[in-house]
């Protein structure tokens, strides 16, 4: 096999997991940057997004019009937590902060059991998207899906670098997350930012549950937890609060990962998340505010 | 005398148990700018941080227009018309000053073309932001975010500009271009309330001025008045001042 098509494959291979990192530590990233949050039930919203898709396939409607309804319900539900759970502890300790939001995902976790059963679903794809495409005599595989999910996650983060530079509503929320209290003080309508920033965190970590979903093949109500606990450690490597960070984080860590189990012996491999947190640990000691050195450091 | 732009009656404000205004009153009349004197921790800052909105009143009242807004959340206070430029400046440092600008318009929904124009005129009233127009406001010097801060609080097009020591770790020759700015402003009928530790260059811009300590107010008087009485105004300032006799 030729080295040069061993490495395409291996780099398609991680912008496929990478954006999914990237789209789902934005969200945890705008949040943080702005409530000073570490939103735990960020990951449920990608099983609000891929179970809500789901629903509306089995309801007879059009695959990508389903997706799209089930990133809406998505970013609607992020809305509703907010407004429900976390505006009554706004500016309450971080510990009251942490355990609300795990209150959180305990409830919606067990709500999808409730509803969904906790066993996983079957995600049916369109016949079309499941196509493998195979190239150079099967040496370059790669499925249709990779290729939607890096344009979604492509058009995704075109549509918010022009909302964050160009809209007075984006630059708010790039203020509030720098200084909420001057935010505050110029006038900006602060409860409707945050809103809207949940409502964008959710919809990008619901985009990313649905395309997760198709990768996979299944839906579960806990499908929301290993992809959390990356994305945090990709929006802590790049920064926790900043945006390019999270998405530098999100491809770096999904480039690493791959890199672990194609290059590396097969005997290293299982141990690929093991090196990952041990990366985070190192982060956290020593580069605490990450990549893009973002001031006020995280602290989790 | 004209009915006042703002009227703040019997105001008192607590930071939790603390108490930070003890029953303040003051009143601006449109066009005026008055000067609120006073030493660290006498409660100037939160006298204006109480009118914009962001801290709330125990008790007592402010009056803005005619209209009780102490109960107003601050995007509708700055919407009726008061602006605040704050203490530290608090300039958003990863914004360029162009966003910085925009952003101080955002509250009253201005349409594009207006804060456009708009920003020009403050691009010629301090023309180093119209150099750094594109450069992060963190890059800028102590006096430019100053010239920013002010700016960016008159985006909002306020009939009551409140101005939070302006002075404050800006360069000397800085100050006095800064000064000329607001000069010129109030020539132009704009009513401003001025918190400033540098009383000689309060006292030349303002009409009248009041001295506040620890949440009181314990002399006020034309600015004339008080600049011929600097002993009673130190007097104010250091707490031995009793009644109207001066020491």
């Amino acid at each position: 096999m030729s080295p040069l098509l061993y490495l395409t494959q291996q780099t398609i291979n991680a912008l496929a997991i990478g954006s999914l990192y990237a789209l789902v530590s934005i969200g945890l990233s705008l949040i943080f940057g702005i409530l000073r949050m570490a939103n735990f039930a960020h990951g449920d919203m990608m099983m609000v997004g891929a179970f809500a898709t789901l629903l509306l396939v089995h309801a007879g409607v059009p695959f990508g019009v389903a997706v799209v309804g089930g990133v809406l319900i998505g970013a609607l539900a992020g809305a509703l937590v907010e407004r429900i759970a976390y505006r009554p502890v706004r500016g309450s300790s971080d510990v009251t902060l942490l355990l609300t939001s795990l209150a959180v995902t305990y409830i919606l976790e067990n709500l999808g059991i409730l509803i969904f059963t906790s066993s996983p679903q079957n995600f049916p794809l369109p016949a079309l998207l499941d196509d493998v495409v195979s190239m150079f005599d099967g040496q370059l595989i790669f499925t249709r899906i990779n290729v939607l999910t890096l344009a979604a996650t492509g058009v995704a983060l075109l549509f918010l670098g022009w909302f964050v530079t160009r809209t007075t509503m984006g630059l708010g929320m790039r203020a509030a997350a720098e200084d909420l209290g001057a935010a505050n003080i110029v006038g900006l309508d602060v409860n409707r930012l945050i809103i809207v920033a949940f409502v964008l965190a959710s919809g990008f970590a619901g985009l990313a549950g649905v395309l997760w979903a198709a990768q996979s093949g299944v839906v579960e109500p806990a499908m929301g937890f290993t992809p959390l606990l990356k994305a945090f450690i990709a929006a802590i490597i790049g920064g926790f609060g900043s945006i390019p960070g999270a998405v530098l984080g999100g491809f770096l860590l999904g480039a690493l990962e791959t890199m672990i189990v194609a290059f590396l012996p097969s005997s290293i491999t299982p141990y690929r998340d093991a090196i990952v947190f041990a990366l985070l640990i190192a982060f956290l000691l020593f580069r605490p505010a990450g990549i893009l050195r973002v001031q006020g450091e995280a602290k989790l | 005398m004209s009915a006042p732009l703002l009227d703040v009656r019997d105001l008192e404000v607590a930071y939790g148990a603390v108490t930070a205004l003890r029953g303040v009153s003051l009143s601006i009349a449109p066009g005026e700018v008055v000067a609120l004197l006073g030493a660290n921790g006498a409660g100037k800052s939160t006298l204006l941080r109480a009118i914009s909105g962001v801290v709330r009143a125990k008790r007592g009242e402010i009056v803005f227009d005619g209209a009780p807004i102490s109960r107003l959340p601050p995007a509708q206070i700055v919407r009726t018309g008061i602006a605040h430029s704050p203490e530290g400046r608090r300039v958003f440092p990863g914004l360029t000053v162009a966003e910085n600008l925009r952003l101080g318009a955002a509250a009253r929904g201005a349409a594009k073309a207006e804060w456009l124009a708009d920003r020009e005129t403050f691009y010629d009233l301090f023309p180093v932001l119209r150099d750094r127009m594109n450069q992060t406001a963190g890059t800028l010097s102590g006096g430019e975010q100053q010239m920013l801060a002010v700016s960016r609080a008159l985006m909002a097009r306020p009939r009551l500009l409140l101005l939070d020591e302006p002075s404050l770790g800006v360069a000397p020759l800085i100050v006095r271009g800064l000064f000329k700015a607001l000069a010129s402003l109030k020539a132009k009928g704009m009513t401003m309330l001025l918190v400033e530790q540098d009383v000689r260059m309060a006292l030349s811009l303002a009409d009248r001025a009041y001295v506040l300590r620890t949440g009181s107010v314990v002399l006020s008087g034309t600015a004339a008045a008080l600049r011929a009485d600097q002993v009673g105004v130190a007097a104010a300032y250091l707490g031995t001042h009793q009644g109207t006799k001066p020491i």
